[in-house]
């Protein structure tokens, strides 16, 4: 039944979109200067159609209707309805399902939002995301759908990944779509701008919003997937640049240049066909992402089971994006001429568009290498961390420099009127990284000069918001999302410096002695639980300088449904440090392989970051009061 | 000067776009199957009982050779033992046994016990020259002929098919 009703509302989509495309076509041609209702009429059929397709699939997933392929191998009637429900979207059909809902419902948000921006200009957008919809629904109907029936009807599903089974996991998906689904909008006003020649700035304010919408949320979403990695994952840290990772990081970096890059459109009139680009950019990059981790070429904790035919059509429609967008840029391309003093706001934000482009461009050869070279040579090769860490740290001292210069220069011409102010702060953060590191007696050029890049941002930064308080005009989203970003190099610098790690073999009533701790392997435990059987370790933890004594308690647990082995990091953390300690057995022996990690300043990453990202809200939400 | 800018980015997005589609028909696991028809050139392993490292030129000695990577710890190794002694007695094939990650004790032990089917026998304490053949388990064997090429990769313990494959191939030359 439900399965009736799933694809009725698929082929329903299906014909709205050929509809909204038909009509805008036919209104293009009309001389009045308003949208014709029928559009609106459409827009907002096809947004509530999807939407109780949605639900449809979730309330499918809800009451275990087996008869579904998808809830039968993604869901179990004895799994917590949470988990049922988030189940939904943690499995390659239904996340299809959210893709096109978000399509959708930015497409008819961007139709009634931007009632004072050309007609013509907003009947391509809503003609061009009507494409995209299309495309994946076409995707969804003939190879990924997620109301495929199933006969005989089984008793039981095959249960989700217990891995997934995760509050930071069951958000993650939508909140990352929200992010790169959601630049799909830009995507589509960017075409029709160049197809209508809209190239004023009040095309960088039809979507700046959106660009924010979507950046601060893609920001979100990968701070709560990161987040998930640390505890559940086990891998005892922030950020592993792994393949996946990586891939959703290429369109944050074209997005954040892109953030910054239409401030200059909006307030100069000029690098219109950057934006452009950017703009095309970052919604290809998504695209990519997609199919990389879709088709199953990158291969890593997202593993969707992969199917070559997905790839293949994935493939197809990157390549109708990426060869249609560049064919009607170069139509319309023109060599503009402008002229931007080199010390003046505009630079500095170029300046930072340079940065982004680096960082995408080294994230971008590191996932591509390997690719390549397996594809052409037949080699395997995996491109891990120390080139990452390398090639891109260094760099963001530079970056942190001119982050903090930037925003004080002005527009078309500036001068440094506060550079005593600089200099001060400057010898004020070398000051207090010199004393850290003769507190805690460690020497590293690389984290001395991060730590000094950063703190320089972050005092500077400081200064701004005591100044800003005084000032009725102030940027305080500029200034909370810059500062928290040097908050980030800071605490990533000091972790990355502080850290402690030990690997070792213990068994049960031994005790390990190391540095300054002492490990004492006390209790093992056996625990049932309704979905799994646990062994619990009980490890007492002692600092023997501090006399402090702390009880981590790791597990490992075993799913019934699916069978599946995971191991639950034992973590406690506070505003200072975290102690991480995960446990495995190894087989055919008493003993138990122990890592323990004593990470400082994870709880300010996680912070950090989500202050960067509510800088982006703060920006919409006075935008939106503006408005 | 755009004209060219133009086609070299266009040109770009068509590699991306193949390099894609060929690796979509690749599997991106690592697979020592892949290894099969290839040969293998530098052969690094440390003779168990003395001193020294074993040369190509032993390899050379039969017509066919298959290594064996075994040891006393792992028991789907003591199921495929008869089937190696048994292959032991064929004359156009030479049993290379590397003994992975053992006590030299306990290998001793073990070929006491249940008889020693190999005509060399190397050691590999670490178990890290043994990724140079492509091994990531054990047990598994490798067959090869005189040129050193990887005829047939077996993972897992030998079975009695095996056993019947290997005589079928060492006997058509």
């Amino acid at each position: 039944m439900l399965s009736n009703l799933g694809n009725l509302l698929l082929f329903l989509n299906t014909f709205l979109g050929i509809t909204i495309i038909y009509y805008s076509f036919e209104n293009l041609k009309s001389s009045k200067s308003s949208l014709s209702s029928k559009i609106y009429k459409y827009s907002l059929i096809q947004s509530t159609s999807i939407i109780i397709c949605f639900f449809t699939l979730v309330g499918a997933f809800i009451i275990s209707d087996f008869s579904l392929v998808s809830v039968y191998q993604n869901s179990h009637s004895l799994k917590p309805i949470f988990y049922k429900i988030s189940g939904t979207w943690g499995n390659h059909e239904g996340s299809l399902l959210l893709w096109v809902i978000i399509l959708t419902i930015f497409s008819f948000l961007f139709l009634i939002f931007n009632k004072s921006h050309p007609k013509k200009f907003r009947l391509y957008t809503l003609i061009f995301q009507n494409f995209l919809i299309l495309g994946f629904l076409f995707f969804i109907l003939f190879n990924s759908n997620p109301f495929e029936n199933l006969t005989p009807i089984p008793l039981e599903g095959l249960g989700l990944n217990p891995i997934l089974q995760d509050p930071a996991l069951a958000i993650h998906p939508p909140l990352l779509y929200i992010g790169f689904v959601g630049s799909s909008i830009y995507f589509s006003a960017a075409m029709a701008s160049l197809v209508t020649n809209y190239s004023e700035s009040s095309f960088a304010s039809s979507i700046k919003n959106w660009v924010l919408i979507s950046w601060s949320f893609q920001t979100l979403g990968i701070l709560v997937g990161s987040i998930w990695a640390y505890y559940e994952l086990g891998w005892g840290g922030f950020w592993f640049w792994d393949p996946v990772e990586n891939a959703s990081l290429l369109p944050w970096f074209s997005m954040t240049a892109l953030v910054h890059s239409l401030i200059v459109l909006e307030k100069r009139n000029i690098l219109y066909f950057w934006v452009i680009i950017l703009c095309l950019l970052t919604f290809i990059l998504s695209v990519m992402g997609t199919f990389l981790v879709r088709s199953g070429i990158l291969n890593s904790v997202h593993t969707f089971a992969s199917d070559p035919s997905r790839g293949v059509y994935i493939l197809i429609f990157l390549s109708f994006m990426i060869f249609g967008s560049l064919f009607i840029l170069f139509r319309k391309y023109e060599n503009k001429k402008y002229f931007i003093n080199p010390n003046s706001k505009e630079t500095f934000v170029l300046v930072n568009n340079w940065f982004m482009m680096f960082y995408l461009v080294t994230v971008m050869l590191g996932i591509f290498y390997p690719i390549f070279l397996d594809a052409l040579t037949n080699n395997k090769i995996s491109v891990g961390p120390p080139f990452y860490n390398t090639v891109i740290f260094p760099l963001v001292i530079i970056f942190l420099f001119f982050m903090t210069i930037g925003p004080q220069a002005k527009w078309i011409k500036n001068r440094f009127e506060n550079i005593k102010i600089l200099i001060f702060i400057l010898l004020a953060a070398i000051l207090i990284n010199f004393t850290i590191f003769y507190i805690f007696k460690r020497y590293s050029i690389l984290s001395n000069l991060l730590v000094i890049s950063s703190l320089f941002l972050i005092i500077s930064s400081l200064i701004d918001f005591t100044q800003s308080l005084k000032k009725s005009k102030t940027d305080l989203a500029r200034i909370i999302s810059h500062l928290s970003f040097g908050l980030l190099v800071l605490f990533i610098g000091l972790n990355h410096h502080f850290a402690i790690e030990k690997d070792f073999n213990i068994k049960l009533g031994e005790t390990k002695n190391f540095k300054n701790y002492q490990i004492k392997f006390q209790e093992l435990e056996l625990k049932d639980y309704s979905n799994y059987k646990a062994v619990i370790g009980k490890l007492k933890i002692n600092d023997l300088k501090k006399n402090q004594e702390k009880i981590l308690t790791p597990e490992i647990r075993i799913y019934n449904n699916p069978q599946t082995l995971t191991y639950e990091a034992a973590i406690k953390s506070n505003l200072i440090e975290d102690y991480y300690l995960t446990m495995s057995n190894i087989d055919r022996s008493e003993y138990y392989n122990i890592k323990f990690q004593k990470k400082p300043f994870m709880m300010w990453i996680w912070i950090s970051v989500t202050m960067i990202s509510f800088g982006g809200f703060l920006r919409l939400f006075k935008n939106a009061k503006n408005y | 000067m755009q004209k060219t800018i133009k086609l070299i980015i266009v040109g770009i997005f068509i590699l991306i776009v193949g390099v894609f589609y060929l690796s979509l028909n690749k599997n991106s696991n690592y697979d020592t199957r892949n290894l099969v028809g290839k040969k293998l050139s530098e052969i690094h392993i440390e003779s168990f009982y003395e001193d020294k490292y074993l040369t190509n030129d032993i390899l050379k000695k039969n017509n066919f050779l298959l290594i064996n990577f075994w040891a006393s710890w792992c028991s789907p190794c003591r199921t495929e033992h008869p089937i190696l002694m048994k292959l032991n007695r064929e004359k156009n094939l030479s049993i290379i046994g590397v003994n992975f990650k053992d006590k030299k004790s306990n290998a001793n032990l073990f070929l006491k016990n249940l008889g020693n089917p190999y005509d060399f026998l190397a050691k590999d304490e670490l178990g890290k020259h043994s990724i140079n053949f492509g091994i990531y388990g054990i047990p598994e064997s490798i067959l090869i002929n005189n040129d050193l090429l990887i005829l047939k990769k077996f993972v897992g313990p030998l079975s009695t098919a095996d056993y019947k494959e290997i005589k079928s191939i060492i006997i058509k030359k």
